[in-house]
């Protein structure tokens, strides 16, 4: 059932054209620099989108218009920021720790960069499918913190240092409520390759399928996924008011834009596992037994889905972002080790139960879902 | 036990909050925009009338205004942004009379305290809300107020016999006692308050037309007095 929309329709149409002229090893050395390329380009694309939709978000839950000079609905607002960060003047600082301070923001856009090579964008849409997907991603986006840290520790700036070392207690404790709330879920999937985690939610979403236990484990890992994004609530390592802007306070310029880029694409990761993890990814809604709608909604690309179903999440994130004052970082860890934390432990332990003894709604209702 | 009671209720309670918060948020996202997009806006903007923005000497149709070219105003402004230019001129009947040549206010000095308008016996001046002040140089900042050719109104004089009649007795008396003799001004509000029919409005009215009469022959020695003070600075200088 081939789709006409699909861009995997593309990518293959590439791979046999190439395959036909071409000896192997030279087309394997052209697809990764075009899987590089796309990846870097969508990269910056989807950072300019979401730092426009999240001004223009923003701006309607203060009740106010936000960018809306530059183009028609100031559309073009974060292109014209994009720009002005490019001229800017990358400032020498004196008495920083030069290699480390030219360094750091690097650490952070390579890890994001590695962990949005592994989502899933749509059916074949996806740059490397690991059997070990969800470990991998939860690996490789916990190398951000190195980058935030070398940042602190190399500015020579004690606003930089508290900024970098609280941004590192947040980062380690809710990487871990993130980690055991995907686990949760890798327990019912009973796989860690994201293509067939996706497959297996083909009628029924992991969300649905474990019922309460999902539900928690859902919820746990949004509230850590935005506390390791550094933002809303969670944005103490940043507090304006306290620490001038935390660990980036002595970048400027295009190092400066590495870290503001590097946080939205964070935000944008967070969501997209989310999705692909809970969500069915870029599956679209499938009922069983109701095919012409199942064809109907299958002739929606798969990335249109993967890209509705994520942009619902990182409204959420920013959502919440604008409802609740930022937290202490007492109650920070308060919130990480007393209750987010216990309760997760204790999901685990409940998505097993229900797993075991066949309590998911798949097993309970096998014509259903 | 308590404290697993305190744990859990202090999760709900949490919970049930934090929901209670996105609400409210939730809510404020689909308000009316409340930004004032303000160079579009120019037509349907509504500036408060007691938004002080511009300096205005109000002119009649005669092109006639009501500034005596007394300079309390010039006196009282806290920087020096009034100045008043007089001259000197014969009437017909021999008397000799000052009259306003140009008043000068400068904006970009002005810091809007209202107190010109405020001390200005004759009501000749008035701040208006035209808001949009901002020029290219400093100089046009300066403005002269008193159109060409302009002149101060006459007092019309059949207004002094029609202030008695408008006002009642009681009143009549309390701003004879406030004006002459401070010591009785006790009595007078226990006498305005038994006539409580005479309406308010004459009161204010005959009021400030007793002040204007007051105020005319304190203000003008003070003005000369002020001129003769500058001419000594000069001299000494």
């Amino acid at each position: 059932m081939q789709q006409p929309l699909e861009i995997s329709n593309v990518t293959t149409w590439l791979d046999t054209t190439l395959r036909s002229s071409l000896p192997s090893v030279w087309v394997i050395l052209i697809e990764c620099v075009l899987v590089g390329v796309a990846l870097l380009v969508a990269y910056a694309v989807i950072a300019l989108i979401l730092i426009y939709v999240e001004r223009k978000i923003t701006a309607f839950f203060q009740a106010r218009f936000g960018p809306n000079r530059v183009g028609k609905y100031g559309i073009l607002q974060s292109v014209a920021d994009m720009i002005k960060i490019l001229l800017k003047e990358i400032i020498k600082i004196n008495r920083v720790d030069r290699f480390l301070f030219f360094a750091a923001p690097f650490f952070m856009i390579i890890a994001s960069m590695l962990t949005f090579g592994a989502i899933p964008f749509g059916q074949g849409l996806h740059a490397v499918d690991f059997n070990i997907g969800v470990l991998y991603v939860t690996a490789v986006s916990s190398l951000g913190i190195i980058g935030i840290l070398l940042a602190g520790w190399s500015s020579n700036n004690k606003y930089s240092m508290i900024g970098a070392m609280r941004s590192g207690a947040q980062f380690v404790s809710y990487e871990l409520s993130a980690g055991f709330a995907l686990m949760t879920i890798v327990v019912l999937a009973g796989t860690m390759q994201f293509s067939s985690m996706i497959e297996g939610q083909r009628y029924c979403w992991n969300l649905f399928n474990g019922h309460i236990s999902s539900l928690v484990a859902f919820i746990l890992y949004l509230i850590s996924g935005h506390a390791e994004t550094n933002r809303g609530p969670f944005d103490l390592p940043e507090a304006e008011s306290e620490l001038t802007a935390g660990y980036h306070t002595e970048y400027s310029g295009l190092q400066f834009g590495f870290y503001y880029l590097a946080e939205y694409l964070n935000m944008f990761i967070i969501a997209s596992i989310a999705t692909t993890v809970f969500l069915g990814g870029y599956m679209p809604i499938q009922i069983h037994g109701w095919d012409g709608f199942n064809q109907i909604m299958t002739y929606i690309p798969t990335y249109v889905w993967f890209f509705g179903k994520t942009a619902v999440l990182i409204f959420l994130s920013l959502w919440v972002r604008w409802s609740f004052p930022r937290l202490r970082i007492d109650q920070l860890l308060n919130l990480e080790w007393k209750y987010l934390l216990p309760i997760n432990l204790v999901n685990i332990v409940v998505m097993v139960i229900i797993v075991l003894t066949g309590l998911t709604l798949t097993d309970l209702f096998p014509g259903l879902f | 036990m308590s404290s697993i009671i305190k744990y859990f209720s202090g999760l709900f309670t949490g919970i049930r909050s934090l929901l209670g918060g996105m609400a409210v948020t939730w809510k404020e996202l689909w308000t009316k925009k409340v930004t004032q997009q303000y160079p579009e806006n120019r037509d349907t903007l509504v500036i408060s009338d007691r938004f002080r923005c511009e300096l205005t000497m109000p002119h009649d149709e005669n092109n006639e205004h009501a500034c005596t070219a007394c300079g309390i105003c010039e006196m009282n402004c806290p920087n020096g942004t009034i100045t008043v230019k007089s001259k000197m001129i014969e009437t017909e009947d021999g008397k000799k009379k000052k009259i306003l040549d140009a008043y000068i206010w400068d904006l970009g000095m002005c810091t809007f305290c209202n107190l010109c308008v405020l001390t200005c016996p004759s009501s000749a001046i008035k701040f208006n809300n035209t808001y949009e002040n901002a020029v290219f140089t400093r100089s046009k900042l300066v403005q002269q107020l008193n159109h060409e050719g302009s002149k101060l109104r006459e007092k019309k004089k059949e207004v002094k016999p029609v202030v008695p009649v408008v006002t009642s007795k009681a009143p009549d008396v309390a701003l004879e006692t406030e004006v002459k003799t401070p010591n009785v001004e006790v009595k007078a509000p226990a006498s305005s308050s038994e006539v409580t029919e005479t309406p308010i409005a004459s009161v204010i009215a005959a009021v400030k037309e007793s002040k204007t009469e007051v105020a005319e022959p304190i203000v003008t020695p003070i003005a000369p007095a002020k001129e003769q003070e500058t001419k000594a600075e000069t001299t000494e200088n």
